[in-house]
């Protein structure tokens, strides 16, 4: 049986080599462990060891033969009896193209040739693939409109888009709805988002709320804000909101009516001793609710300036933890927004949340006459395990008493 | 009786187009041509008429021979040889249109076409009549010269195409009623000839159709060459005199009268689309004209109109074209349809005029922001080396899109070089790709690059 000798690899990652040198002629005879040929690479130069004895008989890679590829059959040898008709057949049985290393180097040479041209060319292949054929005026005018030319079906020779494809195209587009072909864009979720997420979901999900409204008359409210602001007209930012006596006016209910300031937990009711007051404030991207400490036992003028500095830091997200992580009780106002009434979501541990609307002037009848007074909807959210149907209204009830009479928070 | 699938009434540069072409995509053609094939223009029209101006174009060359070193006593010209030398040309042609026609196999009958029905044509050749039953019919009768009542050609005097380009001799004057191509390129060739032309026109400036600038270079060219203009004419009437014809025409509310041994009347064209049976179908006619869509069918479906006959413009190139939409769509293949604005129209005087596309005032008047490009002939190698440095190629670009919206040119050999812009424009070319293009040196296409260039202010010869 003849034996192969292939084209060794001098490195794991060598692909092929050049085979310098045959130290051995045709015919030789070949002992084991002698030095047959020389092979290089750009790296090293090796030489052949035969690993079988025997008459080299064919060599079929000529010695300065470039570019033989590893494991390709460079020559083939038999042992002494056998014949060498049986090898031109072993030969061809044993080439895995039919082309010869030389062949086979040529393709290699060809394919290199080739290459370089398409990749020098300008249009790579890919782009062939997906090229889209439209006049030079077509493209001009589509990219002038901004239309793109994939969204175009081309009615010119070969499918080609024109101009008048263009035009047709841009026509129909300022009719009918010009979609974005990207569905959506996806806007990663940043740290609030997240905790505002898992709260309130679990806040929905796990505290069976219920929700009371009352309707407050707010003119001697914002009579009684007016003659404060009065004096500070050259201050703003002494001047106090609407929001302020409300955040007041709360602290006041919540004395009245401590159950209302209270969380639920397993084994018993969390009543706090502090009447803290969480204010929901929109920041860019989300919202955050610092707290006013102690508020009953403020006056306003601090509450109001408290809530500036804790709004503004909030909207520089520069509060620290202690300043929005707590509180007993929140208030949410949508008012500013115009907002009539709405029912928010209550934070989790607290048992409440109070939402308040936009006055407004309405039509109410008092006595059995008409009147126009400023009406503002409160809304509570409670928490059905710590605060029931009762306590909720005897709270609105205290909210109410104190702001449709704000004299009462100063006595 | 015979059974076509298509019947082609008229062998001119429309109809003889269209039946080879329909042949070719294998369907049974007759055509049936009354007087000769090739038409108007083999016959009497664009071949003789350039060859004519060929004539005399070459006079103009010789007699300028010594500015190019060449010693020649003064030339001298034979009328009847320059007309059998174009009478030679076109019955060259008319043989070759015969033998194309045959090789397609086409049947032609030599008669007098009507149509009786929408399937059913009778012809009537020498008295006799034979029908042939048609599944489609194309119409390519063509156009004949427009008669103003009171001034009808005479065959003596008063003149048409027809006698211009068979003179026996070489009128001594002559007035040339109408300044559009046919009027101009006649009066370029007579003034050549050494006739004493006056031409008149009733708009306000000659060649109407050509953008203003270019018809303004044109008449001062003319100028140049003893030619003379009356604009805003308005033909009253006239008297034939001895050996003149004397001519009232009102200009510019003034009476005026000119005499002249011939009045060639050039004002226009008439379709041919009386006599033929159209009465029979419900085709439409718009002016004299029949009214074709964009596949040159008529309102009867399985009758087309091309060429002259049809709408405007009434070009040899615009017939031939049409003839294999037609042709096209009736083997139901699908054509595309014609674009008005790539039409080029030439003029073969001396100097040559050549256009496509719209003029700057059309341009102005759609609403379009332009930019023009100028190039004249002086600023061209080729064109000093030719000896002919008086010319304008002009473009005019949509500023926005970079469009060629139009392209004219005046000067030597225009209408060879018009094709460039034509091409452009058929394949929505935008300013760049034509900057882009390479064209020969020294040659006058570079005069077509360079007018693109100058248009966006990167022109290096002017």
């Amino acid at each position: 049986m003849p034996i192969k000798i292939l084209m060794p690899a001098l490195s794991p990652t060598m692909t092929e080599g050049n085979l310098t040198k045959w130290l051995k002629k045709q015919g030789d005879k070949v002992s084991a462990g002698e030095v047959i040929a020389e092979i290089e690479t750009d790296k090293a130069t090796m030489e052949v060891e035969a690993v079988d004895e025997g008459i080299l008989a064919k060599i079929l890679v000529p010695e300065g033969t470039e570019g033989v590829i590893v494991n390709s059959l460079i020559a083939v040898l038999i042992e002494e009896d056998e014949k060498d008709a049986d090898i031109d057949a072993f030969i061809l049985k044993n080439q895995p193209s039919s082309a010869s290393d030389i062949t086979s180097k040529t393709t290699i040479i060809t394919e290199t040739a080739v290459s370089p041209n398409l990749s020098n060319h300008k249009e790579n292949i890919p782009e062939i693939k997906t090229r889209i054929f439209a006049s030079p005026l077509a493209k001009r005018i589509a990219s002038i409109e901004g239309i793109s030319l994939s969204d175009i079906v081309g009615s010119g020779p070969r499918s080609r888009i024109v101009k008048s494809d263009v035009l047709a195209f841009e026509k129909n587009s300022k009719s009918s709805p010009r979609r974005n072909n990207e569905e959506y864009i996806l806007v990663p979720n940043n740290n609030m988002r997240k905790v505002i997420a898992k709260r309130l979901m679990e806040s929905k999900l796990t505290v069976p709320h219920f929700y009371l409204s009352i309707e407050c008359v707010m003119d001697d409210a914002l009579k009684l804000r007016e003659q404060i602001n009065i004096n500070f007209a050259d201050d703003k930012n002494k001047k106090l909101s609407v929001n302020d006596f409300i955040i007041l006016a709360t602290a006041k209910a919540l004395k009245d009516v401590p159950q209302a300031n209270a969380s639920w937990t397993d084994s018993s009711i969390m009543m706090y001793n502090n009447i803290d007051i969480s204010i929901a404030v929109a920041i860019d991207g989300g919202l955050i609710t610092p707290i006013i400490k102690n508020a009953d036992q403020k006056n306003i003028h601090n509450i109001s300036s408290e809530m500036k500095d804790l709004a503004k830091r909030a909207k520089e997200n520069t509060l620290s933890p202690n300043e929005f992580q707590g509180g007993g009780f929140s208030i949410s106002n949508l008012g500013m927004y115009g907002i009539k009434n709405f029912s928010a979501i209550i934070n989790p541990p607290q048992g409440c949340i109070m939402a308040v609307g936009a006055s407004s002037k309405r039509p109410v009848v008092i006595n059995d006459k008409l009147e126009i007074k400023t009406i503002m909807d409160v809304t509570i959210s409670c928490d059905h395990r710590v605060v029931d149907g009762a306590v909720g209204a005897h709270f609105l009830n205290a909210f109410k008493k104190y702001i449709e009479a704000p004299i009462l928070m100063f006595i | 009786m015979e059974k076509f699938d298509v019947i082609v009434i008229g062998g001119g540069p429309g109809g003889y187009v269209a039946a080879i072409r329909a042949a070719s995509l294998g369907l049974k053609v007759a055509l049936v041509e009354k007087e000769h094939l090739g038409g108007i223009c083999l016959n009497w029209g664009c071949i003789p008429t350039k060859s004519l101006l060929k004539s005399a174009e070459l006079l103009e060359k010789i007699n300028h021979a010594d500015e190019f070193g060449i010693n020649v006593v003064k030339a001298s010209f034979d009328i009847e040889k320059i007309v059998a030398r174009s009478r030679n040309v076109s019955s060259k042609l008319v043989g070759g249109i015969k033998s194309l026609l045959k090789k397609n196999k086409v049947t032609v009958f030599e008669g007098v076409a009507k149509i009786i029905n929408p399937k059913l044509v009778s012809v009537v050749i020498n008295e006799q009549t034979t029908s042939l039953e048609a599944k489609n019919i194309i119409i390519a009768t063509g156009a004949r010269a427009r008669v103003i009542k009171g001034f009808e050609p005479n065959g003596t005097n008063i003149w048409t195409y027809k006698e211009a380009l068979t003179p026996k001799s070489v009128p001594k004057s002559m007035i040339i009623v109408g300044s559009g191509a046919i009027g101009i390129e006649f009066a370029s060739f007579y003034n050549a000839l050494g006739v004493k032309v006056t031409v008149l026109e009733a708009a306000p400036r000659i060649l109407q159709a050509e953008d203003a600038e270019i018809s303004n270079i044109a008449k001062k060219a003319f100028d140049g060459k003893g030619i003379v203009f009356h604009t805003g004419v308005k033909l009253n009437n006239h008297e034939l005199k001895e050996n003149e014809v004397l001519l009232n025409f009102t200009c510019n509310e003034k009476e005026l009268s000119l005499n002249a041994e011939i009045v060639l009347m050039a004002v226009g064209v008439v379709a041919n689309s009386e006599d033929i049976g159209l009465e029979n179908t419900k085709i439409k006619l718009n002016n004299s004209h029949i009214v074709t869509n964009g596949f040159a069918q008529t309102e009867e479906t399985n009758i087309y109109a091309i060429g002259d006959v049809a709408s405007a413009p009434w070009l040899a190139h615009k017939a031939s074209h049409e003839g294999i939409i037609a042709a096209e769509h009736i083997a139901g293949k699908n054509p595309h349809q014609i674009h008005r604005l790539n039409i080029p129209g030439c003029t073969y005087s001396s100097p040559q005029i050549a256009s496509v596309g719209l003029t700057e005032e059309a341009a102005i008047a759609a609403g379009y922001k332009i930019k023009i490009g100028r190039f004249p002939f002086y600023a061209n190698g080729k064109a000093l080396i030719l000896g002919d440095s008086d010319g304008l190629i002009k473009t005019i670009f949509d500023d926005k899109t970079g469009e060629l919206l139009g392209a004219h040119m005046i000067g030597s050999d225009v209408t060879e070089l018009i094709h460039g812009y034509v091409i452009a424009k058929s394949m929505e070319s935008t300013e760049l790709e034509l900057m882009e293009t390479i064209f020969p040196h020294p040659t006058l296409s570079e005069m077509l690059h360079e007018s693109v260039l100058q248009a966006y202010n990167k022109a290096i010869h002017i």
